[in-house]
């Protein structure tokens, strides 16, 4: 494969589009099939088969973004024709849809593309997403795929890669937002003949599904991010490590990596150069500490997913003692358009010191939730009331939670706050890896710094005492203080741990355990004083509503 | 093949405890992997995606063909939430407890199926046909809150609606 080849792909394939009557895309990622995207795409494609006139061709896509309103359907996403999107699409509309390809669309289900959700976005990481068919490889090579990568190896040396990536100034987005261009000079000056590239896919954050979602609806983005990563480091072998429980993610990610395979773009002499590279898969089994380096490489290495102390720092000595570098699934997608595109391109979008876009999941209590890529720099209420929509039923804005366990809940006054990594930060938050949860005013911050507290005990991997004993302290004085059986001491003695866990634990989990409730005590200390006051005092809790629409 | 892992590369040390077919699914694993101790945790998952949960005496053949300890073998079975050692219902039912459907009210999904089943995430009913389980996110989090029945991803959940699904199945 050349980059001639390539061009022959794509134009045979924008060709054979324009000979299409009609393109009917069908998202068919993990959250519409569950609200049965699959019958609709068989509905559709039996219509297309039974049609005389022919040329309409059904496509499966990946992510479309607006996960509540699935099954999402859309007719002629291209340059030429007017787009027209249906939401909550049943197999039984389907023959109506049809019928409605060359008349007037089907009101009744449309669903407008210029609301905010889709026109305050900034595609990059989910260029392809909703558009190409994640399965056939001949599509993403028709969006520009691979070019990056046959024209790194044919025509730059892996410092002139490494260049653009620092000149980029892209961040790690898996949270920690550590300058990525670093990262790679780092392994990249390591001395040792054998290196490694591992993608971190173990996306263990409750309440985010960013990374999920651009494995399903672009694979090989990711797999030509990591093999641009080994060229300008000079490693031949990588692992994506990915959970066990996104099975469709991982079909798809072994499927891709078989076909660009054989096609010679990845495994040996790719564009018959002497690069080699192949990518092996390996299961994460249900643990969310090995999403921490160390960790994660001890899992691959089939141990325990337990951390170690750094430094060493796994860019010196990662896995089998070998210099590796980990980086996030986001991270590595936003690669092959920074080589395309330059990293000056990159370095102007967002602002001076986080740079390029962001992918957020966008879920709760909020109208439209779904996947959302923004540019840095974005105002949180941006997001919240215009692409979220707003509150659904009525009710007031409490809280917008970011960063998952290790993150923090920002109330009302941070909304007109940019969202960049530092102020994020300074705000008592974290950016995380990219879940965005809204609550409105029927959830009580206490109740949700336990939730958290409890999904950090529990997954506390027992290596270190303060985070092992120390969430399960805090737990204790947490459910005390939620149940109304609590003091000012055991508030006192709460505060207190979350300095101790926060200061004195191994690894991230424990180190950022103590974050919600820190966060909650900052914004929101009146609820905990509520619960402190005897029974009799206390203001009528608002009802809870469960599972309501 | 990757030339720089410590490889042992060796060939099956001990036979399957009986003639069942589906060691040669662990078996191939193994053997893909060159019998490596690395090759742990994909073993164990082809065990229990073969035979449904980890039985004692699949652990004692796994770490006897790895040539690892059995603490070894059993350590790491117990760390992964996702291995279970017992086994399970004929149907099971997976309820996701990640933020957005914690926020949407999957408490009420877990304390419908209590009063309804007698059974709480993590147990299987006395007549064996519902094992209830959790699930920390399964990243469907537009449509929360879910539930996962039987490998079917359910969005949109209420107590009503969940507990009529499963009355059709159990």
């Amino acid at each position: 494969m050349n980059l001639e080849d390539l061009a022959e792909i794509a134009e045979q394939s924008v060709e054979a589009e324009k000979s299409q009557r009609h393109c009917v895309r069908v998202c068919m990622a993990a959250s519409c099939q569950s609200s049965g995207a699959g019958a609709v795409l068989e509905g559709l494609r039996q219509h297309a088969k039974q049609d005389a006139d022919g040329g309409v061709h059904v496509k499966p896509v990946g992510c479309m973004g607006l996960c509540s309103a699935g099954p999402l359907v859309s007719v002629d996403a291209t340059e030429s024709k007017t787009e027209v999107m249906y939401k909550d699409v049943k197999p039984d509309d389907t023959e109506e849809l049809y019928a409605g390809l060359d008349g007037a669309p089907l009101e009744r289900l449309r669903c407008p593309t210029d609301i905010p959700f889709f026109a305050c976005q900034q595609r990059i990481v989910l260029k392809n997403s909703g558009i190409i068919d994640p399965e056939n490889l001949d599509d993403y090579i028709a969006a520009g795929g691979y070019s990056s990568l046959v024209r790194a190896v044919t025509e730059m040396t892996p410092a002139d890669v490494l260049r653009e990536v620092k000149q980029s100034g892209l961040r790690g987005r898996g949270g920690g937002g550590y300058p990525a261009g670093l990262k790679w000079s780092t392994v990249a000056m390591a001395p040792e003949p054998h290196k490694f590239v591992i993608c971190n896919a173990d996306e263990g954050d409750p309440g985010a599904f960013m990374d999920r979602a651009v494995l399903e609806s672009d694979p090989h983005r990711v797999l030509e991010g990591m093999a641009l990563a080994g060229y300008a480091i000079g490693a031949e072998h990588a692992y994506v490590y990915i959970r066990a429980e996104y099975p469709l993610a991982v079909e798809r990610l072994k499927k891709a990596i078989k076909q660009a395979t054989k096609k010679g773009l990845l495994g040996r002499r790719i564009s018959d150069t002497t690069f080699n590279f192949e990518i092996e898969i390996r299961l994460g089994a249900g643990a969310f500490v090995c999403g921490e380096e160390t960790a994660l490489m001890a899992s691959i290495q089939g141990l325990r997913g337990q951390p170690r102390p750094r430094p060493p720092y796994p860019a010196e000595e990662g896995l089998w003692e070998c210099p590796t570098l980990i980086n996030n699934v986001e991270t590595l997608a936003n690669i092959p358009s920074i080589l395309a595109r330059g990293g000056d391109w990159f370095k102007g979008i967002g602002t001076e010191t986080s740079t390029g876009t962001k992918v957020f999941a966008l879920a709760g209590r909020i109208a439209h939730s779904g996947l959302i890529e923004v540019p840095m720099g974005i105002r949180l209420r941006e997001i919240v009331e215009q692409i979220g929509g707003g509150i659904p039923d009525g009710r007031r804005f409490k809280a917008v939670q970011t960063g998952g366990p290790s993150g923090g809940c920002l109330p009302e006054e941070h909304l007109d706050m940019s969202v960049e990594y530092d102020t994020l930060r300074s705000a008592g938050s974290i950016m995380g890896s990219g879940g965005m949860i809204v609550m409105d005013e029927t959830s009580s911050m206490v109740d949700v710094a336990r939730y958290f507290m409890e999904f950090c005990m529990t997954e506390s991997c027992g290596k270190c005492v303060p985070c092992r004993a120390g969430t399960v302290q805090m737990h204790e004085l947490l459910d005390k203080i939620a149940e109304g059986r609590a003091t000012q001491a055991d508030l006192d003695l709460l505060e207190e741990l979350c300095d101790v866990v926060q200061a004195t634990s191994l690894c991230g989990l424990g180190q950022t355990a103590p974050n919600p409730v820190l966060s909650t005590l900052r914004y929101f200390r009146h609820e905990y004083d509520e619960k402190l006051r005897p029974e009799s005092e206390r203001l009528p809790p608002l009802p809870v509503v469960t599972g309501d629409h | 093949m990757l030339m720089d892992r410590p490889r042992t590369e060796r060939t099956a040390v001990v036979a399957p405890p009986d003639d069942d077919k589906r060691w040669k699914i662990i078996d191939v694993t193994m053997r893909r992997n060159g019998y490596a101790g690395h090759a742990l945790i994909e073993t164990l998952h082809a065990v229990q995606s073969c035979f449904g949960y980890l039985e004692d005496r699949s652990l004692r053949y796994v770490a006897m063909s790895l040539q690892l300890p059995l603490s070894k073998v059993y350590g790491v079975a117990t760390f992964y939430h996702l291995f279970t050692l017992k086994p399970q219902g004929e149907h099971t039912c997976v309820i996701c407890t990640g933020t957005a459907c914690y926020i949407k009210g999957s408490r009420g999904l877990v304390s419908a199926i209590e009063a309804r089943y007698g059974v709480n995430p993590g147990q299987t009913t006395e007549d064996n046909a519902l094992s209830v389980l959790s699930a920390r996110c399964i990243g469907s989090c537009g449509v929360a809150p879910t539930v996962v029945l039987d490998g079917d991803v359910l969005g949109e959940q209420t107590p009503d609606s969940l507990i009529a699904e499963l009355q059709e199945i159990v």
